[in-house]
């Protein structure tokens, strides 16, 4: 019997979401609901916790909400620019906004502090321009130094995301409206932002999940007197033992991503727009005001980002071991010690790893994680694109694993799989969880503004669905897909929590091997951290490049 | 499309496979934490001598893998757990997590470490918290280093230290215990105001007091006082670059200024193989384990024939008197008193 080609399609969409519910059932709702199973226990939670619920539930909405904001402030603008101008460095540019997603966050930490702590270079220049005493720059330790952190991060996820689709707007609409009088407030008002609004709703939800749940930024950079629930979560399970107050806290933090994720939902099936794909392709800056625009948001981008990230390869190659008793002499040289010291087991330890052999292992992690997270996530994406009933009930709920408490899962894991832990595949399943999210996110919004008439047309034409999935859809998603791969990438590089969860310590990954240098004292042990940190940077900036220069099968056809 | 589905879902289903693939021959699964440390021939002798293979699982800090144990006790992930801590220690043995041994080598360490009359926990290493000094800094203000916790709310030692969070950090929880022990309990809280009046700096763990706060350390930062380990400044003369003639860094060791940190290990209730952790378990109280220890993990091993290496006669220095509260004390009263610091420090 010949089925007809919806019902082969629908079907097939039934397929790519019962393998990522397969999926997200068996590596998170599973052992998400064996913790809550195990710690759950109202009885146990006073009016002194819920006190604390609501303490915590207000600053983690408070310092998300602005991050969100000020990410969107400065996103937007560099959206545009890499999408709409072809500058000089504009491929290094971006490439250098990507890089911070996926660095741990104590290398991030070290990088801020290098330019902007009590003894970063800008107070040390401040301090002696104008004969101070004491630093004038107060950073670290602030509310500020969690949401500049948190814009550091997640900047990128607006520039891909947005920048995704902003490239993809017909220029012939602004032509069009141009002409009918419109001025270029009146076009961004009133045409650029109505059809950039699925992208934009899409990056905010995930950069709000990102500054909702964040950990190791509020702990590291705004200290002890700032607390995320995340932050509770982990102080009351792992620190203290309050089980019951961590699950139920896990809980707030699931609902409220529940929420976030629901109305995200609702949002962008009332927003979505077909547009006709005809990529705008960049362009030179032709005006005064677009030099000026170009010259101004590429400047104060470079500075943001290279300032810090530059500290770290600089650190790594620079010694300034004081002589003793002669503090006033430090001796600053250059030095590739930390680089050769790399190669040397000095302790003899069983866990030393040579640093090409952690490089192995998080490049091999991050590949399948590609692999995996791609293979599941495009599927599904594409069966999401076309509002169904089901899919109206699937679509927030894949979006949970980034607002789950990494620390809890941790624990759900423990009781889930037990000795299966020490198994090495299970860190890119974790990987792959956590970057699907990403993955349906950036590619789903892309597919839906696809018009059915172009699938209908294939149709008509005799392509099969498989066909027209690989004739239209593909090359019109292929840059999401990219961008996709590249999340993917990064987040299977960067991960630390969940690749720690229970670890084999002979096969690190490149963030666990700069750890284990950062919590042992010594000169040797500092300089090898960043020089890691700054083979972590170079391999994820090829990984990156290498990813986009990629000509997939069908590149060419647009 | 399809194609990419069926392979990713034939990927998972070998993962699946991979990870439910029978173990090879022995295998002995000791959990630790993450700062666990051991050298290659070390382990390699052991196996060698009893046919095994030693699988390690580092499991986070102190309270994590303690945590983690607590939560898999009923089917153990491992054999032999080390790492707790003597303020740990009331809260594994409360749970149950250990089965007794009483190791023959027990004999050889002093009753001091011996904290758990049961021999469920045996004491392998013991290491002190205390603040460590910048000794350049000092010589060039020509101001004395202060000699015991009081000094330091003395006016010329303001903004000169930087602590752990005891909520967040072993350290600092260790510094939180040596100032309870010392001052007792609530008059701690008074001394912590008067630190917080006189400019502590809190931040959330040691490497970000040791690599960022610290100025003796290479992240050169403000503080010249920092909440370590006694056996800092030898990490730092073995790990300098260009070597060193001395340690750049020294410990105040006055009495009651230190904390004492046991770490013991334990055979987990219902071990697969409780023969074999029982060899662990001797090995690693024995001498060649445990003079191994100082280098690994620098720390002191407790058994009293084991040698200490160069490094650390000289430059590690053990604490006069450390202070120490006794487990069952610290368990009923851990969670109090870092809430009342809380209060304190932060108001």
């Amino acid at each position: 019997m010949r089925r007809s080609p919806s019902r082969r399609g629908s079907a097939y969409a039934l397929t790519a979401l019962l393998v990522a519910g397969l999926f997200f059932g068996l590596f998170f709702f599973y052992p998400l609901a064996r913790i809550l199973l195990r710690g759950l226990d109202f009885s146990a939670l006073d009016s002194s916790a819920f006190l604390l619920t609501s303490h915590s539930l207000l600053f983690t909405f408070y310092q998300a909400l602005l991050s969100t904001l000020l990410t969107l402030a400065f996103g937007l603008p560099a959206a545009f620019l890499f999408a709409r101008f072809d500058f000089r460095g504009r491929g290094f540019l971006r490439l250098l906004t990507a890089i911070p997603f996926m660095l741990p966050t104590v290398v991030v930490a070290a990088g801020f502090n290098a330019w902007l702590g009590p003894r970063g270079w800008l107070n040390i220049v401040l301090m002696r321009l104008f004969g101070l005493d004491a630093p004038p720059v107060a950073f670290v330790g602030t509310l500020g130094a969690i949401l500049a952190a948190h814009v550091f991060y997640n900047m990128t996820i607006v520039i891909r995301l947005v920048g995704n689709v902003l490239a993809r707007l017909d220029p012939r609409l602004e032509q069009a409206a141009r002409s009918l009088g419109a001025d270029s407030r009146q076009v961004f008002w009133r045409l650029t932002l109505p059809l950039l609004l699925p992208s934009l709703l899409a990056a905010s939800l995930l950069v709000f999940l990102f500054d909702f749940t964040s950990f190791g930024v509020v702990l590291l950079l705004g200290g002890p007197q700032f607390a995320t629930l995340e932050v509770e979560i982990y102080l009351q399970a792992i620190q203290l033992f309050n089980l019951p107050l961590a699950v139920w806290l896990s809980l707030i933090q699931l609902l409220c991503t529940l929420l976030f994720s629901v109305a995200y939902t609702r949002l962008v099936t009332r927003a979505a727009v077909t547009v006709q794909p005809r990529p705008a392709p960049a362009h030179p800056p032709r005006t005064f005001t677009q030099r000026l625009f170009v010259l101004t948001s590429s400047f104060l981008l470079l500075a943001f980002y290279f300032l810090p990230l530059a500290s770290l390869p600089l650190r790594s190659l620079t010694r300034l071991e004081a002589d003793l008793g002669q503090r006033g002499q430090v001796r600053y040289g250059l030095t590739t010690d930390y680089y050769e010291e790399l190669f040397v087991n000095r302790r003899g330890s069983i866990f030393y790893v040579p640093p090409v052999q952690a490089l192995i292992n998080s490049l091999g992690y991050a590949s399948l994680t590609i692999l995996l997270s791609l293979g599941i996530g495009f599927p599904a994406a594409a069966a999401l694109a076309r509002p169904g009933r089901l899919t109206r009930l699937l679509d927030p709920l894949l979006i949970l694993p980034l607002g789950a408490s990494a620390v809890t899962l941790g624990l759900g894991y423990i009781l889930a799989f037990g000795r299966f832990l020490t198994s090495p595949w299970l860190v890119p399943l974790a990987h792959t969880m956590i970057a699907l999210p990403f993955v349906i996110r950036t590619i789903q919004p892309v597919l839906a503004s696809i018009p059915d008439r172009l699938r209908e047309a294939a149709a008509t034409l005799g392509a099969s669905p498989a066909e027209t999935r690989r004739r239209v859809d593909w090359p019109l998603a292929r840059r999401a897909v990219l961008s996709a791969g590249v999340f993917a990438f990064t987040v299977s590089l960067g991960e630390f929590g969940a690749t720690a969860l229970v670890s084999r310590p002979e096969y690190p990954t490149l963030p666990m091997a700069i750890y284990r240098f950062l919590s042992q004292p010594g000169g040797l042990n500092y300089g090898q951290a960043m020089a890691m940190a700054t083979v972590l940077m170079l391999v994820t900036g090829a990984g990156i490049l290498l990813i986009e220069k990629l000509r997939l099968p069908g590149a060419g056809e647009f | 499309m399809k194609r990419m589905l069926s392979l990713s879902s034939l990927l998972l289903l070998l993962t699946l496979l991979a990870s439910c693939a029978p173990a090879g021959p022995a295998t002995l699964t000791v959990m630790t934490h993450d700062s666990f440390a051991v050298s290659e021939d070390v382990i390699a002798a052991f196996e060698q001598a009893n046919n095994v293979e030693v699988v390690f699982l580092a499991s986070g800090d102190t309270g994590e893998a303690l945590n983690k144990a607590i939560l898999s006790k009923k089917a153990p992930l491992a054999d032999v757990f080390y790492g707790v801590d003597n303020t740990f220690l009331s809260r594994a043995l409360e749970e149950e997590i250990f089965e007794p041994y009483e190791s023959p080598l027990l004999a050889a360490i002093p009753d001091e470490f011996e904290l758990d009359p049961t021999h469920r926990a045996l004491p392998v290493d013991f290491g002190d918290v205390c603040i460590n000094y910048d000794k350049a800094w000092f010589a060039e203000h020509s101001l004395p280093v202060p000699a015991a916790l009081d000094d330091l709310l003395k006016p010329e030692y303001a903004g000169l230290l930087v602590v752990e969070n005891p909520a967040t950090s072993s350290p600092g929880l260790a510094f939180l215990l040596a100032t309870v022990a010392q001052y007792g309990d609530p008059a701690y809280l008074d001394f912590w105001s008067a630190l917080r009046d006189n400019g502590v700096t809190v931040v959330d763990g040691w490497s970000t007091a040791y690599y960022t706060n610290f100025s003796a350390s290479s992240g050169r930062g403000p503080q010249p006082l920092v909440v370590s380990y006694a056996s800092s400044p030898a990490a730092e003369f073995i790990f300098a670059d260009p070597p060193l003639e001395e340690s750049p860094t020294a410990s105040i060791l006055g009495p009651g200024a230190c904390y004492r940190q046991i770490e013991f290990v334990g055979i987990l209730s219902g071990a697969k193989n409780r023969a074999l952790a029982e060899k662990f378990v001797d090995y690693m109280l024995d001498v060649p384990f445990q003079e191994d220890v100082p280098l690994q993990m620098f720390v002191y091993p407790v058994n009293s024939s084991a040698g200490l290496p160069d490094e650390f006669v000289r430059w590690a220095q053990a604490a006069e008197a450390p202070a120490s509260l006794d487990p069952a004390l610290i368990a009923a009263k851990r969670d109090e008193w870092i809430a009342r610091w809380t209060e304190t420090v932060f108001p």
